[in-house]
């Protein structure tokens, strides 16, 4: 992949901020959080600060403060609206900035997820892309009622990591159907022929006959090939199963190092899945999620962490990294993990009312006067801005 | 004392993959691009209709085992496009036509949900069902429905999404930022459903929406259809634009609806009806006569007559008669994935009919077609146009209708501009909207508030 000039830069959106006191805080509007104003607002800002895209979070049950089941607690954000279509309500109203919305691979189609994100694409003229997850949540499961998942007890028992891994792998396969699907119909399969009175050349569009092991699709897609092509395919993970699914089908991952070191290892690990499944001369991404408290003093943010902590009573943990400080601290802390490898990064704003905008007004300015970030769009499309180009459909013949 | 004037309901329907849409047309379009879409909303809320109206396709057709290409084919996503429509109108309702058969409750759920939300209340749902192993090739659940079952299917999965939206009731949301509390409710969004098709449980996660339900459409002329509609149902679609058709259709649907339970008002009777506008009647007939043999050319004709006699009729002459061999009445394979081959329930009656209209009128296999297909209901002046369709919604006819352009995305514009203001000065047609939901478009009650009305009576 070709050294890009600057580092990407996304921004993880998700309820009023990722900790979870940060609805209770007075810059945040928690009665807001179901209007389709309270997301075009945080958009737009993300846009100001010329941020390549922002992802949606979204999940097929009420959140919940345990990893693997349902709460009963009414102290948090609960409920969430539909990823996909907050980010086609939002998309018309911007001009620049990515859309990546959650799609649950679990449970959902992918013939329907293909034409919704294609659909996202057009919507957005060549912004979308889609962050792709599994669930490994018996009640979630339970609310769709055609598969048992059964309880885990423990993540790292034998029968979880043997469920995990066969879920990951028909998350790969629904990517593969998904993107299957995005090339059936070749770039100029419409040709409006009024003589021959043909609308499509029928012989530019094509039955993809994906087979797995959890479902099949005949295909053609019903919507004609998305302005990007491929819209941009990525994924959150945290260990060798998931850097797998990175490494077979995304063109992002989300990865969370702790520090340079583990950031260097983790690249190394998903460029030798990468080479292990044929893909080693494809550009992926590796993206460094962090939760971030940004203040002009970082006293102030540690003692802002403390309060939200306080006010949850507990201590916030995170998957990610936790950074506390200032945008010149972060900024520092950016280049030092991009030289370990990683060509992005995607920030979890802790209270969005006032992380985002010290990431689009503190931390962007700063890494401008680096020349590590852009200085204006520099592209009209997501691929574009992440320095991918536009692939042909597999199914083209010269 | 005369009858007061009903209010006329209109809705515009983006016209997609049939031959009505007149593609070849110098001012058509892209079918695909959000700006056509756009462009036809904001018409649409321009002319003050209560709804835009999007169908969906789910597998592309075939006609002797290739895929079709004489029309328009492709379409974009249906929750997308209507979310995003969102963004560009206030207060146009947005309805979709969503399977009740490829989906499942819980995702359907938390879509109309969604929709609802980001659109301050106009959302829609047309529910149809589909039992082809055909479409079902795309799914996971693959073609596993028998025929018999489509109703039984579509009411459960109607009535679990209705358990789903009642799952929170409203007031659940307190995000009290001094007292720490969001939910008033550790139980919010709690459902049990078990039944014949769907055993689920747990937590509904999107709070309920300003409509409490979206607004409920359906399509389908069976009793049992008619039957389903009149049970539950905000809307029906109908193919009955003509008078008489039209006013047999009405009386029969809406004197169901007193067993339910239910007024005469609670469900809205909207037939699909295209439009030929010109400066005056002479000339829109003229228009009319070029648009019906746009739509329909010969390689069209003979396509429309395969799916009677469902064999390959591709040797046949367009502008010669009608074959004299009789149709396969074996299992329909010729034309797969479209929607009008179930209309010709008995193909050899239909056949006959057909060659003796054809023989009697001297009529070519693209003749017969013109005259039988496409039917063209309200062709005229603008002040013809008016006032046909008033008087059909007077007759009780109808309650409106949803407009079918045959070009996207302009197809709308005369109608808006030369119509709508004649309908108006009658004062059968609003002048501002009555509200910001399609509830209010509609005059249907809060689902909340119907529920009220009955627990006090």
């Amino acid at each position: 992949m070709s050294p890009s000039p600057s580092l990407h830069l996304a921004v993880a959106l998700d309820g009023t901020g990722w900790h979870p006191a940060s609805w209770r805080e007075p810059v945040s509007r928690p009665q807001d959080l179901f209007t389709a104003g309270h997301w075009a607002g945080l958009v737009a800002e993300a846009e100001r600060g010329l941020l390549d895209f922002v992802t949606f979070e979204d999940g097929l049950g009420l959140q919940s403060s345990h990893l693997l089941e349902p709460d009963d607690r009414t102290d948090q954000v609960r409920g969430r609206l539909d990823a996909v279509l907050l980010a086609a309500r939002i998309a018309p109203l911007t001009r620049h900035i990515g859309f990546v919305p959650t799609v649950v691979a679990t449970h959902t189609e992918p013939f329907h997820i293909s034409k919704a994100i294609a659909t996202l694409d057009y919507v957005s003229t060549g912004r979308a892309g889609l962050r792709v997850q599994i669930t490994a949540r018996s009640n979630e499961a339970a609310h769709f009622g055609r598969r048992t998942i059964p309880r885990i007890e423990a993540f790292d028992s034998p029968d979880a990591q043997e469920l995990v891994t066969d879920l990951f792998d028909e998350a790969a396969d629904y990517v593969e159907a998904v993107r299957r699907l995005w090339d059936s119909w070749e770039d100029d399969a419409e040709i409006r022929d009024v003589t021959t009175g043909r609308f499509i050349d029928r012989d530019k569009l094509h039955y993809i006959d994906f087979e797995g092991g959890h479902f099949s699709v005949k295909g053609p897609s019903i919507t004609p090939r998305p302005p990007q092509g491929q819209p941009v395919v990525s994924a959150l993970a945290h260990r060798t199963v998931p850097y797998r699914l990175v490494a077979r089908q995304a063109d992002i991952g989300y990865v969370t190092p702790h520090d340079a070191g583990q950031a260097r290892a983790i690249v190394a690990e998903i460029r030798a899945e990468q080479e292990a499944a044929g893909r080693a001369a494809e550009p992926v991404h590796v993206f460094g999620d962090l939760v971030v408290f940004l203040d002009d003093d970082p006293a102030e943010a540690a003692a802002r962490r403390d309060r939200l902590d306080t006010l949850a009573g507990e201590e916030y943990r995170s998957d990610a990294r936790i950074f506390t400080g200032t945008p010149a601290q972060l900024a520092d802390l950016l280049e030092e993990l991009r030289a370990a490898g990683l060509t992005g990064f995607r920030l979890r704003p802790a209270v969005h009312g006032h992380d985002l905008p010290a990431i689009t007004r503190g931390l962007v300015p700063e890494l401008q006067r680096r020349d590590a970030f852009r200085r204006t769009y520099e592209a009209d499309t997501l691929r574009g801005l992440l320095g991918l180009t536009r692939p042909a459909s597999r199914y083209a013949t010269a | 004392m005369s009858k007061p004037l009903k209010q006329i309901h209109l809705a515009a329907h983006f016209p997609g993959v049939n031959n009505t849409t007149v593609w070849s047309d110098p001012a058509a379009g892209s079918h695909i691009e959000f700006s056509s879409f756009a462009h036809f909303a904001r018409t649409a809320e321009r002319a003050r209709f209560d709804f835009l109206f999007l169908a969906e396709g789910l597998r592309l057709r075939e006609q002797g085992g290739k895929i079709y290409d004489l029309d328009v084919v492709g379409r974009p996503d249906t929750f997308t496009v209507l979310a995003a429509l969102a963004a560009v109108t206030d207060h146009l309702g947005l309805t979709g036509t969503i399977n009740s058969t490829f989906n499942e409750p819980y995702e359907v759920a938390r879509q109309f949900a969604s929709l609802d939300h980001l659109s301050g209340g106009r959302a829609a749902w047309n529910v149809v069902t589909s039992w082809d192993a055909f479409t079902g090739e795309n799914f996971r659940r693959g073609g596993f429905l028998p025929q018999d079952e489509r109703y039984s299917r579509a009411k459960e999965f109607l009535a679990t999404t209705h358990e789903l939206f009642d799952s929170w009731h409203g007031d659940e949301i307190l995000a009290d930022q001094a007292s720490g509390t969001f939910l008033s409710d550790a139980k919010a969004g709690a459902f049990v459903h078990q039944g014949q098709h769907f055993d689920i449980e747990g937590r509904f996660n999107v709070p309920r929406s300003p409509q409490g339900r979206p607004v409920i459409f359906q399509a389908g002329d069976s009793d049992e259809g008619r039957e389903f509609a009149a049970s539950g149902a905000d809307a029906i679609f109908s193919r009955y634009a003509t008078l008489k058709e039209g006013q047999e259709f009405y009386t029969d649907v809406k004197s169901r609806l007193a067993k339910y339970g239910r007024g005469h008002d609670q469900l809205k009777i909207l037939p699909a009806a295209s439009f030929v506008l010109g400066d005056t009647d002479a000339e829109a007939e003229e228009l009319a006569r070029e648009v019906r043999r746009r739509q329909v050319s010969g390689a069209t004709a003979i396509k429309h007559l395969e799916f009677v006699w469902n064999r390959d009729l591709s040797s046949y002459d367009p502008e010669g008669p009608l074959p004299d061999i009789d149709p396969d009445l074996g299992e329909h394979h010729i034309a797969r994935g479209r929607a009008q081959v179930r209309m010709y329930r008995d193909p050899l009656a239909v056949a006959r009919e057909w060659r003796e209209r054809a023989a009697a009128n001297n009529w070519s296999i693209r003749d017969l077609v013109i005259e039988t297909g496409n039917r063209q209901n309200f062709v005229g002046s603008p002040a013809t146009v008016a006032k046909t369709i008033n008087d059909y919604v007077q007759a009780d006819a109808s309650d409106g209708f949803i407009l079918v352009p045959h070009i996207t995305p302009g197809g709308l514009d005369g109608f808006a501009d030369k119509v709508v203001p004649l309908l108006q000065e009658q004062g059968v047609f609003r002048t501002e909207y009555e509200g910001p939901t399609l509830r209010d478009h509609l005059g249907l009650a809060h689902p909340d508030a119907v529920a009220e009305e009955r627990a006090a009576s």
